[in-house]
C-alpha cells in the first residue's frame, strides 16, 4: 500500500476525529455573541450632541478627556433595565464619579418622568435622537456602560443594567482607570 | 371604530420599529448603499444583514450608511467604520488575516490536495488507438 | 388511548431495530439463515410500525391534544388544520420522529426491493439501516420524545411561529428529509459492501436508483425550502448560505459527486474506493447537519430549541456510525484492488474533475460554515462568514465546473483524446458567444457577470443538446442526465438574471400616489386592516402597470399574530413571463404617507424550474433504468470477474 494511498485511506477519519473534537468544545461553548465595541482601548469616539436642560447640558467628546476618569451610561427611558441600575448610578455619583448619559431616542417628557421616578444621577445629558452616537460608540443596545479614563481613552465597556453585585467589580476598573 | 383601533395600534407599534428609510437620490448611489447594506451584520437580531432586519438599530445603520456615502465616502471607508466601532463580526465577508488565511486558501488547497489524491487513478501508460 | 398505541407502535420499532442490528448480525456471523431471514420481516415491520406511531401523533394535533408536550407548545385551537398538522414537524421532537419514520420506511423499501446481490448482502444492507435507526430511536425515545406528556393539560396551546404558517411548509420537510435521510441506503449498501466484499459494478447497478431517487429529493426538498424563503420573507431572497440552509446543502453536494461516481463504477469499474467513500459521506453530511442544527452549536434563523444535552447525544451517534464507517473504510479499502484505468483526458477524467470540483464547494461550505465557531473556540476576535465569503468562494469553482460540465460528457471512456471535439463543441461555443453577445447588447445592465452567466448556461445547455443529438439511442439514463443538465442551466440563467438585471425601488406614497420604475408604475389605492383566522393585517392595495398596460393588483400585507405575538410581512407578488413583481409593504412614514418597495426580478422562477427539471432528470435516470432492467434476464454470475467489461444494458 503507497503512502498516498494510506494517506487518503486515513484521511477522512482523522479529519472526521478533529471536527468531533471540535465541535464537542463547540457544545459547551454559546454562540450568541453579545456584539462588544471595538472601542476597548481606543480613543472615545467624535461625538457632539444636545442637551437635555440647562442644569444637564449636551455631551461631546470634548468633555470627556479632562484628566479624570468618567461614566458614560448609555440609556433611555423607555428602557426598563435602566431603571435597575438607577441606584448603582446613583451610588457611583454620590462617590464622587463623574456620570454623563447618552439619552437614545427620548422625549423630554419622557426623561422628566424617569428621573422624577428614579433619579438623575447624571452631569450631562447628551440627546441622541438618530442614534448615531450610539453607532460611534460600537454600543448595540440599552443599558451600556462605558468607563473613560482621564486621557479619553475608553477602558471598559459593562453591557446590560449594572447590578448590585457588579458594583465591586466596577468601582475596582474605575480606581484601575485613575492611575 | 375598529379599524381606527387596528391602525392606531399598528401606528403604536410603528414607534419603535426601523425608522422611514429615505433611499439615496442617486439611482447608482442607492445601489452601492444596498449592495454594502447586504453585507454588513445586523447587531439585534444575529443572522439578518442590515438591508433585511426590521430591527431599529438596523435601521440607523441603514441611515448611516447612506449619509457617509450621500457624504462622499467610498463603501470600504463605511464598512471600515464600522468595522472599527463593532469589530470584524458586523461585516459578513471575512477580513484577510493570519487567521483567516486557511478559510480564504481553503478551494485552493483542497483542489490542490485532491488533485494528488486522484493521480494514481491515471493510466501511466499513454494511449494507443 | 390512540397516543399511546403511537408511543407503543415507537417501541415496538425501537425493539425490531434491535433484533435487525444483533439476531440478524449474530445469524450473519454463523451462517445461521434462521436469523439472517429475520431480516425482511424486522425492515418491514419496522415501516409500518413508525408510520403508525406519525399517524397516532397527526391525531393529536389534529384533535388539538394538549396533553401532548409538543402538541401544546406549538399548536393553537385556531389554527387551521393543515397547519395543525404540519406543525408535527415544525418541532425538534416531531421533525426526528419524520426523521425515523424515513429512515423506517426506506429500510422497508430495501426489504421489498428485488434482490440483486444475494440474501447475505441484502440481510446485512439491513442490519446496518436497523443499527442507524435504533440509535436514533433511543435518542427519540430518551431525550426528545414526542409523546411526552403535561398534567395537568393546558387548555390552549402556544400556537405555531406564523413564519412557519405556509402552504410551502407542508412539502418542504417531508421532501427534503425523504432525501437527507434516504441518502442511508446508500451509507448502509457502503458499510455491506464493505463487510461483504462486494465493491463491484453490480453493487453499483444496485445502489444507484436508490442513490437518484434520495438525490432528486434532496434536490426537490432544497429547491422547495429556497422557493419558500422567496415568496415568505418579504425582500425576495432566496439563499442567505444560513448554516442550517448548508447543512442541507452539504448532503446534496456529496450525494451529486456520488450519483456520478457510482455511474463510472456501474459502467467502467473504476472509482472504486471513491465511490465507497463518497457513499459513506453523503449521509455522513447529511447527520453532521442534522446534529449543527439540533445541537445549539452554531446559531441561525433556522434552528430548533436547543439543548446541550441532546447534542451530546447526537454527537456520540455521529461518533458511533460516521467513525465507524470510516474505520471500516480505512481498514477495508485496502483490500479492494484498484479498479480499471482511464486517461486524464476521458469520460472518467471528466467525472473525477467533476467530483474534485464538488468536494472543493463541499469542503468550502463546511470549513465557512464552521469556521466562526473554530474561531471562537480558539479565543481570537469573533468573525463572521457569511454571503460574500461563498459567494467569492464558491462562484470561481462553479465556473470551472460548468465549463467542465459542457466538454466532459462529450469525451470518451477510457482513452485518451480530443480528437473529434471541436466540431463537437462549435454549437455550444457559438450558442455561449451568442447568448454573451445578446447580453452586451440587450440586457438593461450588461455587467460582466451577466455576461458570463448567461454564457455558461447556454454552453451547458446546447453541450447537452449535442450529447442528446449524436447519442444512438435516447436511453432513459441519457435523457435524464440531457434533462438534468439543462436544469442546471436553466438554474444558472434564473440566479445570473435576478442577481444582475433585478431593478428596485423604495419609495414613500400617500393613498392615490404614483411612482415610476424603469417601464414599470405602481399607484398606491388605499391601505386598510383586516381580519386572518389568526391575525390581523394591515393590507396595502397596489395597481401596477408597465408601459401604460394595467398588470394587476397587488396586495401586500403586515401580519399581527396573537399566538404568539409577532409580526410578519407577507409579500404581494405578480409573476410574468419574463419575472416576478414583488411588492413589499413598509412602515407609515407618520405624515400619511406609506413606506413601501418595488422590485421586478426577471427570471427568478427558472431558479425552481431548473431545480424541478434536474430533480426530474434524476428520476428519469434512475427509475426508467429500473424497468428496462427488469425486463432483461438477470445474467450476473456471481463469478463474474470484477474486471469483465459490463453487459450492453442502459448505456450511456
Amino acid at each position: 500500500m503507497s503512502r498516498l494511498g494510506r494517506f487518503a485511506l486515513l484521511a477522512p477519519l482523522t479529519l472526521f476525529g478533529a471536527f468531533i473534537i471540535v465541535v464537542g468544545f463547540g457544545l459547551r461553548h454559546d454562540p450568541h455573541h453579545e456584539v462588544r465595541s471595538a472601542l476597548i482601548g481606543h480613543p472615545a469616539p467624535a461625538f457632539d450632541l444636545p442637551g437635555y436642560d440647562p442644569t444637564h447640558p449636551g455631551l461631546a467628546s470634548s468633555d470627556l478627556a479632562h484628566g479624570n476618569v468618567t461614566v458614560v451610561n448609555v440609556f433611555a427611558s423607555w428602557c426598563l433595565p435602566c431603571r435597575v441600575e438607577s441606584p448603582q448610578l446613583a451610588m457611583l455619583a454620590s462617590q464622587g464619579v463623574v456620570v454623563h448619559a447618552i439619552a437614545i431616542h427620548d422625549t423630554h417628557d419622557g426623561l422628566a418622568s424617569f428621573f422624577r421616578n428614579y433619579g438623575n444621577p447624571f452631569r450631562r445629558i447628551g440627546l441622541d435622537d438618530s442614534g448615531k452616537a450610539q453607532i460611534a460608540w460600537g454600543s448595540s443596545g440599552v443599558p451600556e456602560t462605558f468607563i473613560v479614563d482621564g486621557k479619553g481613552i475608553v477602558r471598559l465597556q459593562h453591557i446590560g443594567e449594572i447590578r448590585a453585585d457588579d458594583m465591586p467589580d466596577l468601582m475596582r476598573e474605575i480606581a484601575r482607570a485613575r492611575s | 371604530m375598529k379599524r381606527l383601533l387596528i391602525v392606531a395600534a399598528l401606528l403604536v407599534t410603528a414607534q419603535t420599529a426601523a425608522p422611514p428609510e429615505h433611499p439615496l437620490p442617486d439611482p447608482a448611489m442607492e445601489r452601492q448603499a444596498q449592495s454594502l447594506m447586504h453585507t454588513l451584520r445586523c447587531v439585534v437580531c444575529q443572522q439578518a444583514s442590515i438591508a433585511d432586519s426590521q430591527a431599529e438599530m438596523a435601521g440607523e445603520m441603514r441611515a448611516l450608511v447612506r449619509t457617509r456615502l450621500a457624504a462622499g465616502e467610498r463603501p470600504e471607508q463605511v464598512r471600515a467604520y464600522l468595522v472599527g466601532r463593532y469589530g470584524p463580526w458586523i461585516d459578513f465577508r471575512p477580513p484577510i488575516s493570519a487567521e483567516t488565511y486557511l478559510l480564504w486558501g481553503a478551494p485552493l488547497l483542497i483542489l490542490g490536495v485532491g488533485a494528488l489524491a486522484v493521480r494514481p487513478l491515471f493510466r501511466r501508460k499513454p494511449a494507443t488507438s | 388511548m390512540i397516543t399511546e398505541l403511537g408511543h407503543l407502535a415507537l417501541w415496538l420499532a425501537a425493539a425490531l431495530a434491535l433484533v435487525q442490528t444483533f439476531a440478524v448480525g449474530v445469524g450473519l456471523a454463523r451462517r445461521d439463515p434462521a436469523l439472517i431471514a429475520l431480516a425482511r420481516p424486522a425492515a418491514l415491520a419496522q415501516g409500518l410500525l413508525t408510520a403508525v406511531s406519525m399517524a397516532a401523533l397527526f391525531h393529536a394535533f389534529a384533535t388539538s391534544d394538549f396533553s401532548v408536550k409538543i402538541v401544546a407548545e406549538n399548536s393553537h385551537t385556531m389554527k387551521p388544520l393543515l397547519y395543525k398538522y404540519t406543525a408535527l414537524w415544525g418541532n425538534h421532537e416531531g421533525s426526528l420522529l419524520l426523521w425515523v419514520t424515513v429512515l423506517a420506511i426506506a429500510g422497508g423499501a430495501i426489504a421489498l426491493a428485488p434482490n440483486r446481490l444475494g440474501p447475505r448482502f441484502k440481510a446485512r444492507t439491513l442490519q446496518a439501516q436497523g443499527a442507524i435507526a435504533l440509535g436514533f430511536y433511543l435518542f427519540l425515545l430518551g431525550v426528545s420524545n414526542p409523546f411526552a406528556r403535561l398534567a395537568p393539560a393546558p387548555t390552549e396551546g402556544n400556537g405555531l411561529n406564523p413564519v412557519l404558517q405556509d402552504p410551502g411548509l407542508a412539502f418542504h420537510p417531508p421532501l427534503l428529509y425523504a432525501g437527507y435521510v434516504g441518502l442511508s441506503v446508500a451509507f448502509a449498501f457502503a458499510v455491506a459492501a464493505m463487510l461483504e466484499d462486494e465493491v463491484t459494478p453490480r453493487w453499483a447497478r444496485a445502489v444507484r436508483p436508490w442513490v437518484l431517487a434520495a438525490w432528486a429529493a434532496l434536490t426537490g426538498g432544497i429547491a422547495m425550502g429556497s422557493f419558500w424563503a422567496y415568496y415568505t420573507l418579504g425582500w425576495g431572497g432566496y439563499w442567505f448560505w444560513d448554516p442550517v440552509e448548508n447543512a442541507s446543502l452539504m448532503p446534496w453536494l456529496a450525494a451529486t459527486a456520488l450519483l456520478h461516481s457510482v455511474a463510472v463504477l456501474a459502467k467502467r469499474d473504476a472509482l472504486r474506493a471513491w465511490t465507497l467513500l463518497l457513499s459513506v459521506a453523503a449521509f455522513s453530511f447529511s447527520m453532521v447537519g442534522t446534529f449543527l442544527v439540533r445541537s445549539g452549536v452554531l446559531t441561525s434563523v433556522h434552528s430548533f430549541a436547543v439543548d446541550p444535552q441532546r447534542g451530546l447525544f447526537l454527537l456520540a451517534l455521529l461518533g458511533i456510525y460516521v467513525g465507524g464507517a470510516l474505520t471500516l473504510y480505512a481498514r477495508r479499502a485496502t483490500s479492494i484492488r484498484a479498479g480499471a484505468t482511464f486517461d486524464p483526458v476521458s469520460r472518467e477524467g471528466a467525472l473525477v474533475l467533476n467530483n474534485l470540483i464538488l468536494a472543493a464547494i463541499l469542503g468550502v461550505v463546511f470549513l465557512g460554515t464552521i469556521y466562526p465557531l473554530l474561531i471562537d473556540l480558539a479565543g481570537a476576535t469573533p468573525l463572521s462568514v457569511g454571503p460574500p465569503y461563498f459567494q467569492a468562494t464558491v462562484g470561481p469553482l462553479i465556473i470551472l465546473l460548468f465549463l467542465a460540465l459542457g466538454v466532459g460528457p462529450l469525451l470518451s471512456w477510457r482513452r485518451g483524446g480530443t480528437r473529434g471535439l471541436p466540431t463537437k463543441l462549435l454549437a455550444p461555443a457559438l450558442a455561449a458567444a451568442a447568448a454573451g453577445l445578446a447580453t452586451l447588447l440587450l440586457a438593461r445592465d450588461p455587467t460582466a457577470s451577466a455576461v458570463l452567466g448567461f454564457g455558461l448556461a447556454a454552453w451547458v445547455a446546447f453541450s447537452s443538446l449535442v450529447i442528446l443529438a449524436r447519442a444512438p439511442k435516447p436511453t432513459a439514463p441519457i435523457v435524464g442526465m440531457t434533462l438534468a443538465h439543462i436544469g442546471v442551466a436553466v438554474a444558472l440563467v434564473g440566479i445570473t438574471a435576478a442577481s444582475t438585471q433585478t431593478q428596485e425601488l423604495l419609495a414613500s406614497l400617500h393613498e392615490g400616489q404614483s411612482a415610476r420604475m424603469g417601464s414599470f408604475e405602481t399607484k398606491l389605492i388605499a391601505v386598510g386592516p383586516i381580519a386572518g383566522p389568526n391575525y390581523t393585517a394591515l393590507r396595502g392595495r397596489f395597481g401596477v402597470s408597465r408601459h401604460g398596460e394595467k398588470l394587476g393588483e397587488l396586495m401586500p400585507e403586515i401580519r399581527t399574530f396573537f399566538a404568539p405575538v409577532q409580526d410578519t410581512t407577507s409579500a404581494a407578488i405578480l409573476s410574468l413571463w419574463d419575472g416576478d413583481v414583488y411588492v413589499t409593504l413598509g412602515q407609515p412614514t407618520g405624515n400619511g404617507a406609506w413606506q413601501m418597495r418595488l422590485s421586478f426580478r426577471p427570471l427568478v422562477t427558472w431558479i425552481w424550474t431548473g431545480g424541478l427539471l434536474i430533480a426530474l432528470g434524476g428520476l428519469t435516470a434512475g427509475f426508467a433504468g429500473l424497468r428496462v432492467r427488469a425486463t432483461r434476464p438477470s445474467g450476473y454470475r456471481a463469478s463474474a470477474p470484477a474486471w469483465s467489461a459490463p453487459l450492453p444494458v442502459p448505456a450511456e
